[in-house]
């Protein structure tokens, strides 16, 4: 390493270790950060496939703009993607990167806060000319004005070389520039001892039909990159991760929204009953309607409404007439969908309502993951107007609490809020695929008129569920609205008692699903100084967190909420079972706030407003002086 | 076939006692549907529980509690979509909408254009009446220019929104319009419009006689219907009159075309205008829903009426397609389609 602490591959004054001896290490985080038309997306999903199946764990965490394409070269247009990779059972993205790969000055500037001290620099010297820099708002060269001093810095030229190595193929300009992310690709699978074939494998399958002659000129890209990484000899050296001790199965990588889509999939499997889905394109919940689209063959009918209120409309619709009636959005979309989600409290039919997560207020943050709708989804209409709230708490797990929502939906014929958010929808993690036919089967009741009428509002004794009689059921032929209904006949009813006994009832009906919700299991003591109480995508940070504190030697604990609505049924016991409980959640303390009003128990928040996730590391600090001061509090 | 069963007015009856106000126009529209019930059941081979009625809110969205079939009254504006849910999800069942002028038109226009412009086999009744009834009294997007109400007491500033005009650029397949006091029209097209596969909707006029009242007399009143109002009919000559003795022509004014009121018998029978409901060009249709009185006999019956395959059954051929193509989708194999690996 050179006295400013760079290495540059074409100096000779650099200090190389050429030996092919690798490192061993437990995990690597590693983030790609690049111009938003410069495919960090892609590269980013490729290289965590590709570690996801020569066997670590991982968990990954993509940053993108909400411009499609904002000012080339700028700090706006910066996007990038996070990637954990690991021979231990991980949870999280990682809080600081141990490589940074920057494409161009800003994406530098943007990213390098968070690279580990000591951590390593991959950087494209044919980016950083005078007007790059000067579009990233540097004044000076940071590469030699000592700010990247304390890194091991590569500054390699990757445009130029990759050119060189696609100048004989058809490419315009343009295109040949496209390949560099796959040249940097093939740099970063030298230095992580990657074999190329199953990169050339995925390469040939994105580039068919029209874009097929692109694929050999990014092979030849993505080898050039390997090859000029292992002939510069200027990496100091090589990392190598074991492989993770995961349960046997057969895994693949998912996303939170591939993983919603194929869990209501799942749901008309496990009900017997059709999936119809309608939704307004939102980011980040399109996705959904993507996946969801192109399963005609499952019989899957789904339908791009004209608005928001239009798509929940048209899944009441069809829950009335007997299908899974599914809607799916964001924030913004929820709050328009809010009347006729009352209208589905009020008439009783199962629906589900998936909101992902973004950044509020109003348009706020679309690209970024935060957990403010939980009051929204909780209490967000007019009158007294329960509904069952869910969510999950990885990227996979977005499946089973999309069948556990319809399962929650049929059973109490209620609306039921799948909440997930933009880190869970875009994050990924390896997964193992389950088993359709073991999952077990709803018996879902399909009353006919053959032991004369039904009372459209008679209840089970059980769940104090309505039958969900359905259009076409000769004899059982009644109106329903939005009207207040009187108890039993379902009538309009103006009456007051009964109006207040029907608000109850809808009331208990929803409380009584406790009754088919699992109890919150503990990570470590049953009892303890602190609880960590979690619910959505904090759930790995928090985990990490509370694992690092254990080691330690602290008494902590965590659960993690996936039933929000209602709680489990021993929440409260577990709240009591601890000296204090911390909530941390990606708003200004909303679970927190809910907590408190209920079991009127001290909580403290953990708040975080900044569209990312939390850091392990801003967990465990909170635990640390939470249960400092208790200690000073105790000896004072 | 099914065997269809015998239906009488009664049966479509329910129970629950009607209450809009004496003397409403709504009591004839109820009563013209429920007594062409039983022949459209026929006609479109349905059963009773088959045929679904849903509505938004206001006067005319009550209209479902009345009809002892089953019945959805649900949120303001939003019918057109509950009821597109509904009938992609069940494309067997016979979908009615029940809404209002501020209802469809106002609250729920967006919802009403694109029902139309997907073509969903929606039988969509407009209730019309000028005004809001159910809130007591307010403009609504149909009222006259100047109309004094209790939200306007110094006259409205707005134009009003003509049905058939937003139906037409909405390419509904299906227009038409009746008055709601006329039975034997209002069945004609009740009944072509259950028949009609695709989007359909009829204006209706209907008096608010609390509110309104009198609205649509210059042409709606008995006294006045054959000289102040023509009912189309495909293929015939647009005519009108106790005797059928005026007639509309059709002249070319500054490059636009423009009808004008003939006397029968003072021109070539040639040169009167013939009503072709099938047109795939919708500049008839149009121009016929422009005329108005004074100066026209307002137009009735079917303005349009067209071909188009509808959004539900070619919904339901994508699903049978794609069947066909890639046979019945299987989760487990398609959850593994993805690069897998596997873990002893």
């Amino acid at each position: 390493m050179s006295s400013d602490g760079s290495v540059s591959a074409d100096s000779d004054k650099t200090n190389i270790n050429g030996s092919d001896g690798f490192i061993e290490v437990e995990n690597v985080i590693i983030r790609f950060a690049g111009d938003s038309g410069d495919g960090m997306q892609v590269t980013g999903a490729m290289f965590s496939d590709n570690s996801a199946f020569v066997g670590h764990d991982i968990s990954t965490l993509p940053d993108f703009p909400a411009e499609i394409r904002a000012p080339a070269g700028t700090l706006p247009g910066v996007s990038s993607f996070q990637l954990n990779f690991s021979s231990l059972d991980i949870h999280t993205p990682g809080d600081q990167p141990d490589v940074l790969v920057a494409l161009n000055p800003a994406a530098l500037k943007v990213n390098l806060r968070d690279l580990k001290p000591g951590g390593t620099l991959i950087l494209n010297k044919d980016g950083f000319k005078k007007m790059d820099l000067k579009k990233a708002g540097y004044l000076e060269d940071p590469r030699e004005d000592g700010s990247l001093a304390g890194y091991q810095v590569y500054d390699l030229p990757i445009t130029s070389v990759c050119l060189a190595a696609v100048e004989n193929t058809d490419l315009t300009k343009r295109q040949a520039e496209l390949t560099k992310n796959m040249f940097t690709l093939g740099i970063i699978c030298w230095l992580f001892d990657r074999p190329l074939d199953l990169f050339e494998k995925r390469i040939k399958q994105v580039f068919t039909g029209k874009k097929e002659s692109l694929a050999a000129p990014n092979i030849l890209a993505l080898n050039a990159g390997y090859n000029f990484a292992d002939t510069i000899e200027a990496f100091v050296s090589r990392y190598s991760v074991g492989k993770v001790d995961l349960p046997p199965g057969e895994y693949r990588r998912i996303t939170g929204n591939e993983a919603t889509a194929l869990g209501f999939v799942a749901a008309a499997h496990v009900c017997g009953r059709p999936l119809f889905y309608a939704s307004y394109p939102i980011t980040p919940a399109s996705d959904i309607l993507h996946e969801l689209s192109k399963l005609r063959h499952f019989g899957i009918k789904t339908a791009q409404a004209e608005d928001e209120i239009s798509a929940v409309g048209m899944a009441i619709g069809a829950a009335y007439g007997g299908a899974l009636g599914l809607t799916g959005t964001s924030g913004p979309g929820v709050a328009l969908k809010a009347e006729a989600i009352g209208l589905a409290v009020m008439a009783e039919l199962p629906l589900v309502i998936a909101n992902v997560q973004r950044g509020g207020p109003s348009t706020g943050l679309p690209t970024k993951t935060e957990q403010a709708d939980l009051l929204q989804a909780i209490y967000g209409r007019n009158g007294e107007c329960p509904v069952i709230v869910v969510a999950p708490a990885t990227p996979g797990e977005c499946f089973d609490m999309a069948v556990e929502a319809f399962k929650l939906a049929v059973t109490y014929m209620t609306p039921v809020f799948f909440l997930s958010d933009g880190y869970l929808a875009n994050g990924s993690e390896p997964w193992l695929i389950p088993d359709l036919h073991k999952l077990d089967k709803l018996e879902v009741k399909a009353p006919t008129g053959e032991n004369g009428y039904i009372q459209p509002y008679s209840r089970d004794p059980q769940t104090q569920a309505r039958p969900w009689i359905v259009p076409g059921v000769a004899g059982l032929e009644h109106q329903i609205g939005g009207l207040e209904k009187e108890n039993i006949t379902g009538k309009v009813s103006y009456d007051s008692e009964n109006h207040e006994l029907m608000c109850k009832l809808r009331v208990s009906k929803v409380e009584g699903a406790v009754n088919s919700i699992p109890d919150l299991e503990m990570h470590g003591d049953e009892e303890g100084d602190l609880l960590v109480l979690g619910w959505g995508g904090t759930m790995g940070a928090i985990r990490h967190a509370v694992d690092n504190a254990r080691a330690k030697g602290y008494s902590v604990s965590s659960a993690h909420l996936r039933y929000l609505n209602p709680f489990p049924g021993n929440t409260e016991a577990v709240l009591r079972n601890f000296k204090q409980v911390l909530v941390p959640e990606l708003n200004l303390g909303q679970l927190r706030m809910i907590l408190r009003a209920k079991y009127l128990v001290d909580i403290e928040g953990l708040n975080k407003l900044q569209g990312q996730p939390f850091k392990t590391a801003e967990i465990e600090d909170k635990l640390y002086e939470m249960l400092e001061q208790k200690v000073r509090k105790v000896a004072s | 076939m099914s065997e269809v069963a015998e239906y009488t007015r009664k049966d479509f009856a329910s129970e629950q006692e009607v209450r809009w106000c004496p003397g409403c126009g709504d009591y004839s529209i109820l009563a013209q549907v429920q007594r062409v019930m039983p022949e459209i059941c026929i006609e479109t081979n349905q059963k009773k529980e088959d045929i679904v009625f849903i509505s938004g809110i206001g006067c005319s969205s009550r209209f479902p509690y009345y009809m002892d079939n089953f019945g959805f009254h649900t949120i303001h504006g939003r019918a057109p979509t509950i009821a597109s849910g509904l009938k992609l999800s069940r494309p067997n069942l016979q979908v009615w909408v029940v809404t209002g002028d501020g209802d469809a038109l106002s609250i729920g226009g967006n919802h009403l254009i694109h029902a139309l412009r997907r073509n969903v086999d929606l039988k969509i009744l407009l209730f019309n009446n000028q005004i809001y009834g159910l809130t007591k009294g307010q403009y609504s997007p149909t009222s006259k220019v100047g109309k004094k109400t209790k939200s306007s007491p110094l006259g409205t500033l707005e134009r009003p929104l003509n049905p058939v005009h937003l139906a037409i650029a909405s390419e509904a397949t299906f227009i038409a319009r009746a008055i709601a006091t006329e039975g034997t029209q209002m069945r004609d097209v009740l009944l072509q419009a259950a028949k009609h596969k695709g989007s359909a909707i009829i204006e209706i006029f209907q008096n608010c006689n609390v509110f309104n009242d009198g609205t649509f007399d210059a042409f709606a009143a008995k006294k006045n219907q054959l000289e102040n109002t023509v009912y189309l009919q495909h293929g015939e000559p647009v005519t009108f009159g106790k005797d059928n003795e005026k007639g509309i022509c059709i002249r070319t004014d500054h490059g636009a075309l423009e009808p004008y009121v003939v006397n029968v018998a003072d021109v070539d029978k040639s040169s009167i205008l013939v009503h072709d409901e099938q047109s795939p060009n919708a500049a008839l249709a149009y121009l016929l829903a422009q005329m108005d009185v004074p100066e026209f006999p307002v137009p009735l019956g079917v303005f349009r009426k067209i071909n188009r395959p509808s959004y539900d059954e070619l919904l339901e051929k994508q699903v049978k397609t794609a069947i066909e193509e890639r046979g019945p989708g299987d989760l487990n194999k398609y959850m593994r389609s993805a690069e897998t690996w596997t873990v002893s």
